[in-house]
């Protein structure tokens, strides 16, 4: 096992998929010259050329749409959309282009593209920079929604979303890029299932993308308090893993969601109601989530992070299951 | 509004290639005629964008391009798929939702997808094409194929945004992409007017660096002439093209339309200008065709209508069960 950070996880990735498939090609603002807003992409353009690492001007609906029209010309093309808060401005190619032309199409055209963009808050860079609306796309039938929270992912599932003959779009928590981990080998390539990150018996902390590292302290803290918490890391936002998620509901009987997103219309609030639809009479408590505040993230940080999905509030959201 | 006088003068084409256009002209006219029947029988629902008036645009266009180039279409391509070479039965088929359609039925009027044919759709985005076909030739110029990617779009698309990123990406990249606006005057009801601030389309596309040419789209001779030369551009790895096809639409926008915002008085001072008769005229003129040529044509075009109209009528429906089939692949 090596040591490696979040962000060179990625760029390995990339590196790995570039030399492995001439139709592979990276797309997006300043994934060049400048190197990648997050620093992701620094030294692919010198090694693969500007055909291949492909600055865009700021066009996120045009260079999206091109990825599109690029991966059912043949190419297996990788948009990279800056962060999630531009990608409103591609939403449009990616709900009603991308993800219904296999359908609308009777099954004669498929979309294999990768688009990757960064998500989330937790830098202090305030309302329209911290957007977490990975449920959004969630919501759509026709895409894949990735969330890696973990290096080993991060490293492992880009090479399976390129042979995904179907979008995907894989949601980087700029929170996580800095964060070191041991890559075991091989790595994972699983982009089907949910994983226990943490195994545990009197209460399920279900989770994933940046708000694993805080739900694992969470749980470290809930183990000195005599509550041993089990970790769910969804991995996969679409399709959901429900298999994984009720096995752990079942023999933990309680469970708290944690989602970077606003609660009104949240990723929690669809696993709460699948949790309730094929688990309710497994149930000791009710169930209980932690989310974002009905707020823009303000800029501020301790208002920041009193928005924002905590450790501390985790864990009171779980004690507060056991009466 | 001043209208031009109708489309004249002689047509530079053997007889065959002439006559050959008149047909596909009439085959897309009387397909959509009938159609527009099939509605009010409510064998066809839902959205239903006819294209007459503007036959000589898709056919003279598509007659300058070779059979490998791919072609993005918008809702209104019914013409833009039978001409590709979608047998008018298919196309019958998907309108009426059948599973003899090409998409199944899964995609109706609006959306005409052949993957042989590389008919890229049927998108009822407005402009939602332009991205897709910039990207498309990217692929081909990537893969260093000699092929043209033909975008099709209204005058409304270019007020959209993707319509702007999508031509200054082209340029950028000299991609081999033909932009082809078909300016029916009117986007849905809103007039040319009222929605660009620049009413010359060409000066707007010109304004990312590409050539362009503004053509008579009544004039299936200065259509195909303008296309030919245009996609020769682009084939020669000269990079993008943009042709403005100024035509004018005799239908409502769709069948719920009243039409409101127009004159019937306009409507038929632009049937003054219609293509398929004016163009009809000047052959007869240079004696090209006899008017026993042309209702020989017609009735074989009638036939291949009503033949279509059956294969439909006695097609199947797509079984409840497959409902969620092609949404993903696995």
């Amino acid at each position: 096992m090596k040591k490696i950070s979040y962000r060179e996880a990625m760029r390995e990735a990339l590196r790995e998929a570039l030399a492995a498939d001439s139709r592979v090609f990276l797309m997006g603002e300043d994934v060049g010259r400048y190197g990648g807003t997050y620093a992701v992409t620094k030294g692919l353009l010198q090694e693969f050329g500007p055909e291949r690492i492909r600055d865009t001007p700021l066009s996120e609906l045009g260079f999206t749409g091109a990825g599109i029209g690029a991966a059912l010309g043949g190419m297996r093309p990788i948009v990279e959309v800056m962060t999630v808060n531009f990608s409103l401005l591609a939403l449009d190619q990616i709900v009603n282009t991308a993800s219904l032309y296999r359908h609308m199409s009777g099954g004669q055209f498929s979309v294999p593209l990768v688009i990757r963009m960064a998500t989330g808050a937790g830098r202090q860079i305030a309302a329209q920079h911290s957007h977490s609306l990975e449920n959004w796309y969630a919501h759509i039938p026709g895409i894949k929604v990735l969330a890696p929270a973990t290096v080993e992912d991060a490293r492992g599932m880009l090479a399976p979303a390129l042979a995904d003959p179907d979008p995907v779009i894989i949601f980087e928590h700029a929170a996580l890029y800095n964060v070191e981990g041991e890559l075991p080998e091989p790595w994972s390539t699983d982009i089907k299932s949910a994983m226990v990150r943490r195994p545990g018996s009197a209460v399920s902390l279900i989770t994933y993308g940046g708000s694993l590292p805080k739900t694992l302290k969470a749980a470290d803290m809930l183990g000195k308090d005599g509550i041993d918490a089990e970790v769910i890391d969804l991995r996969v936002l679409r399709p959901l893993d429900d298999e994984t998620v009720m096995a752990s509901v079942r023999k933990c009987r309680r469970a708290v969601i944690v989602d970077e997103g606003w609660k009104t219309g949240s990723l929690a609030g669809e696993l709460m109601a699948r949790i309730v639809e094929q688990a309710f009479y497994e149930l000791d408590a009710p169930l209980a989530r932690v989310c974002s505040e009905e707020v823009p993230i303000p800029y501020a940080r301790h208002m920041e992070e009193a928005a924002l999905p905590q450790p501390d509030k985790i864990v009171a959201a779980a004690k507060g299951l056991f009466g | 509004m001043t209208i031009a006088p109708p489309p004249s003068g002689p047509v530079p084409w053997e007889r065959e290639f002439a006559l050959g256009m008149v047909r596909d002209m009439l085959r897309i006219r009387r397909m959509e005629e009938r159609a527009a029947e099939l509605y009010g029988e409510q064998k066809i629902r839902g959205f239903l964008h006819l294209y007459i008036g503007e036959e000589a645009v898709a056919t003279g266009a598509i007659h300058a391009l070779q059979a490998e180039d791919n072609i993005v279409a918008t809702y209104r391509e019914h013409g833009h798929a039978l001409l590709r070479g979608m047998p008018m039965r298919t196309i019958m088929a998907e309108m009426f939702g059948k599973r003899e359609g090409c998409s199944r039925g899964r995609g109706g009027s609006m959306h005409l997808f052949d993957a042989k044919l590389r008919l890229y759709g049927g998108n009822a985005i407005v402009a939602g094409g332009l991205p897709l076909a910039v990207g498309l030739a990217l692929a081909d110029k990537l893969h260093e194929v000699k092929r043209v990617t033909a975008c099709f779009f209204g005058e409304g698309a270019m007020a959209e945004g993707a319509f702007h990123e999508a031509l200054n990406l082209a340029v950028l990249w000299r991609v081999p992409a033909l932009f082809c606006c078909e300016n029916n005057l009117y986007a849905m009801g809103t007039a040319l007017a009222r929605s660009e601030s620049q009413t010359d389309l060409c000066a707007k596309a010109a304004s990312y660096g590409v050539p362009t040419t503004k053509v008579d789209g009544q004039d299936i001779v200065a259509v195909h002439e303008a296309a030919k030369q245009a996609q020769a551009h682009v084939r020669e790895g000269k990079g993008p093209f943009f042709v403005e096809f100024q035509t004018y639409r005799y239908r409502a926008h769709s069948m719920f339309d009243p039409e409101l915002y127009r004159s019937k008085q306009e409507v038929e001072e632009w049937k003054t200008r219609g293509p398929l008769h004016t163009y009809t005229a000047r052959l007869k003129t240079e004696q090209k065709i006899s008017e026993e040529d042309f209702l020989a044509l017609d009735a074989e075009v009638a036939k291949e209508v009503e033949d279509a109209v059956a294969f439909a009528e006695a097609g199947s429906w797509e079984p409840v069960e497959d409902l969620t089939r092609d949404v993903t692949a696995a």
